[in-house]
């Protein structure tokens, strides 16, 4: 990585906290994260994991800066060594700047080997003195909070908010660790060790510090969302346990099932009587789901389904990130049917994206799928409340006549969709080619009619989708192409090359391609496409929609997102 | 009400002539007339197979889903809309071989649900190959040298599970059979009923006559002795009919979501509350 490609200033810091699971990381990241946006400052966190439920070794990234800051980076300012082990875990993106906060009664002789400029600032040793070893996050928290100018008095709010429910005695001892911790940072500022300044920003205040699987589930609520049945698997649990943990406010059946096969099947199930509802999954529960997919298409039932990838084959990297799952979605299930493919890049698209997941399922009686991965999934950032005044759930059920036929032959494909109880009729749907009443046929010139009717509505999802974005100069002469999970990172390390002749295409709709993709593409010069997999399998998709061919790729498969100085460091090869 | 409501006109029936499922299609009719339930208030969900094909042949709501998975989807259907009467019928093969595991645990969820079982010990559609519940040493295409597998005892594991309504009925006898079937649609909580139905084509195992001798009726059995009613499931040497097993009373699946305590009316009925919408992203705020 080259030393002169860095993203940070004075105006944003990385930095990274490395332990083993079940050491309050998560307890740091959350108290951190919280206090700085208190304070003002633009926050984002992202972490990667091991796949067990303690030891290993986990890492959080939190950048703080006075502007908006959305992708990962990869070197680090501060780093935090938790345990031993921790320093060797996060080798390669401790660079000469990188400070090192450590105690080493807890890295051990770790911080003797290390040539890196490390400050011995005593956690563990002050903990114990406050009561327990225990508190030293807390102590990690205070010093971190301090470095950058938080005030204690509104750190020691949050914190007291943070462990309201724990007793009083716990609460002070918390307090007092925190306390401790700006001390520390005093002297660290004093003796000139470090030396950050962070501006506040006075928008920060009233924004929301979301991550990926709270914005899909968040979505999915404001679609109108009141059934959820998954099996869980990460990285997509998190959208069943928010949908869970606030099923009794908003009405809503959210069911762990038996298998992934289940969970899909009981989704049709509420669509057919008048639920919205979706599934959430990755990769491998996925695959188990494909026979309901196409189940979908014959019945043209509605389904929502997020597929929080993770790198396959089979069990793969289970808690890691890859963009590999593309292709699976795009054709998984039997037979020829219409479906829609999102792939947020922005918190905001999550949300709004899955939102008209469910508007649209219900309009044409098609899957939606809403395609994240690990990355986009655990990683939050602060940004604007979505505005919800216009927000309007889409219901596009009829009143069934007593000659109801759920599958009228209608000009554009799409039947009026009956649910059983609601109006005179019978609802009949059915796995089995049928006839307009939804009963078994073997009527072959019927047959093609009712292709025919299923595939009329894939032409109406041609016209009705979400364009590709473009970021920077109309006029590029190279265009960058990405979709899905890598748009902030691939739109910050263009920023970072500075480059008034390239321009950024993010896809949030990958499928049906936008018409107007092949007009963006046959602009450029040049065109490179980024992608967090290993065969390019966007590229594939649009040359074989366009028959365009993309001139360079840029990927990457080895479990992690592309950070930010070493895309750019690829991009400024790849455009040269 | 009259069973002929319950009629479709003009169809052509897929079931070989003289197929058990005929006389299971007629009492089955008959009970929902009895019972005075609408048409439009049933949801017959089947999966695939010829048993699977009878929410075709009643005039009522169907779902004939995929095969194997019947009961999730009727679990939904029943959880979205509680008014509704749901019934997920379908063959053994469907049911207890591709579907077990969502036999397994719809018993444990317990949906307000009834579930008919048509049990012939072998698969039709496919011709004439050995099912879960097909007996030992039955030669087939496949099970060349005879079914060497245990049969699956769908009776004993619902008890085991603690099924809130366990019977087992002979499509022979309508009279019995409508009974089990009225007690199982009345039961509140998940039923299942298993019905012998001879396979005409494919099992001369298994025949009218082999049912006749082999059957018995439970007599002064109290479907409430959980131990007895195991033993009875367990039976080989004759087979019992009748209501074997019921829990003691539970919630069902609906009830425990959480969702109708308040409120009655079906999910279509329900719309976002914009405002708790709002409430929940101020938290995302994280003020203080």
């Amino acid at each position: 990585m080259s030393k002169g490609l860095s993203s940070q200033n004075s105006e944003s810091v990385s930095i990274c906290l490395c332990g083993q699971a079940g050491q309050g990381i998560q307890t740091v990241e959350h108290l951190l994260t919280r206090i700085f946006k208190l304070a003002g400052f633009n926050v984002l966190a992202t972490k990667e994991y091991m796949s067990r439920i303690r030891g290993g070794m986990n890492s959080t990234s939190i950048r703080i800066s006075s502007g908006p800051v959305r992708a990962a980076a990869g070197t680090i300012d501060i780093l935090v060594p938790l345990n031993k082990g921790a320093l060797q875990h996060v080798e390669r993106n401790i660079s000469s700047r990188t400070i090192i906060l450590a105690d080493k009664e807890m890295i051990g002789e770790d911080i003797d080997q290390t040539k890196r400029k490390f400050v011995d600032v005593p956690f563990t040793g002050t903990a114990a003195e406050i009561g327990d070893k225990i508190y030293s996050n807390v102590v990690a928290v205070g010093t971190m909070a301090g470095l950058f100018g938080v005030e204690l008095s509104m750190a020691g709010k949050y914190v007291e908010k943070f462990f309201s429910k724990k007793s009083k005695d716990i609460v002070q001892k918390n307090l007092a660790a925190l306390k401790k911790g700006f001390e520390f940072a005093a002297e660290l500022i004093k003796s000139s060790k470090t030396n950050f300044k962070i501006t506040a920003d006075s928008g920060v205040e009233d924004q929301v510090l979301l991550n990926g699987a709270e914005a899909v589930a968040l979505g999915a609520i404001a679609g109108g969302c009141n059934f959820i049945a998954s099996y869980p698997m990460s990285p997509s649990t998190g959208v069943l346990a928010f949908l869970a943990k606030h099923a009794k406010t908003f009405d809503i059946i959210a069911e762990q099932a038996e298998d992934e096969i289940a969970a899909i099947n009981m989704g049709l199930g509420a669509w057919y009587a008048g639920a919205r509802a979706m599934v959430t999954t990755s990769g491998g529960g996925f695959a188990l789901m494909t026979e309901g997919v196409s189940l979908a298409g014959i019945l043209e039932s509605p389904m929502v389904i997020h597929l929080a990838q993770r790198p396959g084959p089979a069990t793969g990297l289970p808690t890691r990130t890859e963009q590999g799952d593309l292709e699976l979605v795009i054709y998984a299930g039997h037979g020829e049917f219409p479906r829609i493919i999102f792939a947020p890049g922005t918190i905001e698209d999550a949300f709004s994206l899955t939102q008209r997941a469910f508007n649209l399922a219900d309009k044409y009686q098609v899957p939606v799928f809403i395609l994240t991965d690990q990355y986009f999934i655990d990683s939050y950032y602060n940004t604007a409340a979505p505005d919800l005044s216009k927000l309007k759930i889409e219901k596009h059920i009829t009143r069934t006549k007593k000659d109801y036929q759920r599958y009228e032959l209608t000009k554009n494909g799409v039947s009026p969709r009956g649910i059983p109880g609601f109006g005179n009729g019978l609802v009949a749907v059915d796995s089995d080619e049928h006839d307009t009443e939804g009963h078994i046929t073997e009527d072959l010139d019927l047959r093609i009619r009712m292709v025919d009717k299923r595939l009329k509505k894939g032409d109406l999802l041609k016209k009705d989708n979400v364009p590709p974005e473009l970021t920077g100069p109309k006029n590029y002469k190279n265009l960058i192409v990405c979709w899905g999970s890598t748009q902030n990172i691939t739109e910050e390390a263009l920023r970072m090359l500075g480059r008034d002749d390239a321009a950024l295409l993010h896809f949030k709709q990958v499928y049906p391609l936008p018409e107007e993709t092949s007009e963006y593409l046959q602009k450029a010069d040049k065109t490179i496409i980024v992608e967090n997999n290993a065969t390019s399998q966007f590229a594939k998709l649009i040359r074989l929609q366009t028959g365009i061919e993309i001139d360079k790729k840029i990927l990457k498969y080895n479990g992690l997102s592309f950070f930010v100085e070493e895309l750019a460091e690829k991009l400024k090869k790849a455009l040269s | 009400m009259d069973a002929k409501i319950f009629d479709m006109n003009d169809i052509d029936i897929a079931w070989c002539p003289g197929c058990g499922n005929f006389p299971i299609l007629k009492t089955l009719k008959k009970v929902l007339a009895e019972m005075q339930i609408k048409p439009t208030d049933i949801v017959l969900v089947s999966g695939i197979g010829q048993a699977a094909k009878i929410p075709h042949y009643i005039k009522a709501n169907l779902f004939n889903g995929l095969h194997g998975r019947a009961l999730p989807a009727a679990t939904a259907i029943k959880a979205a809309n509680p008014a509704l009467t749901v019934i997920a019928e379908s063959g053994d093969g469907d049911m207890y071989g591709e579907g077990g595991n969502h036999f397994i645990h719809t018993i444990r969820r317990n949906p307000n649900i009834t579930n008919i079982v048509h049990n012939n010990m072998v698969y039709g559609l496919t011709k004439g190959q050995a099912s879960p519940t097909s007996r030992k040493g039955f030669v087939t295409p496949v099970q060349v040298s005879g079914v060497f597998l245990e049969p699956f005892n769908p009776l004993a594991v619902a008890i085991a599970l603690d099924a809130s309504f366990v019977a087992r009925a002979f499509a022979g006898d309508t009279e019995q059979t409508a009974e089990i079937l009225k007690k199982a649609i009345e039961h509140k909580g998940y039923a299942l009923v298993d019905i012998f139905q001879p396979c005409v084509t494919f099992n001369r195992l298994n025949t009218v006559k082999w049912f006749k001798e082999q059957t018995y009726y439970l007599e002064g059995h109290d479907p409430s002795d959980r131990q007895k009613a195991f033993e009875k499931a367990t039976e080989t040497e004759k087979l019992p009919l009748g209501v074997f097993y019921k829990s003691p009373q539970k919630p069902s699946f609906e009830e425990n979501v959480g969702i109708y305590e308040e409120k009655k009316g079906p999910l279509y009925e329900r719309d976002l509350d914009k405002k708790k919408l709002i409430n929940l992203f101020d938290t995302f705020k994280m003020q203080l």
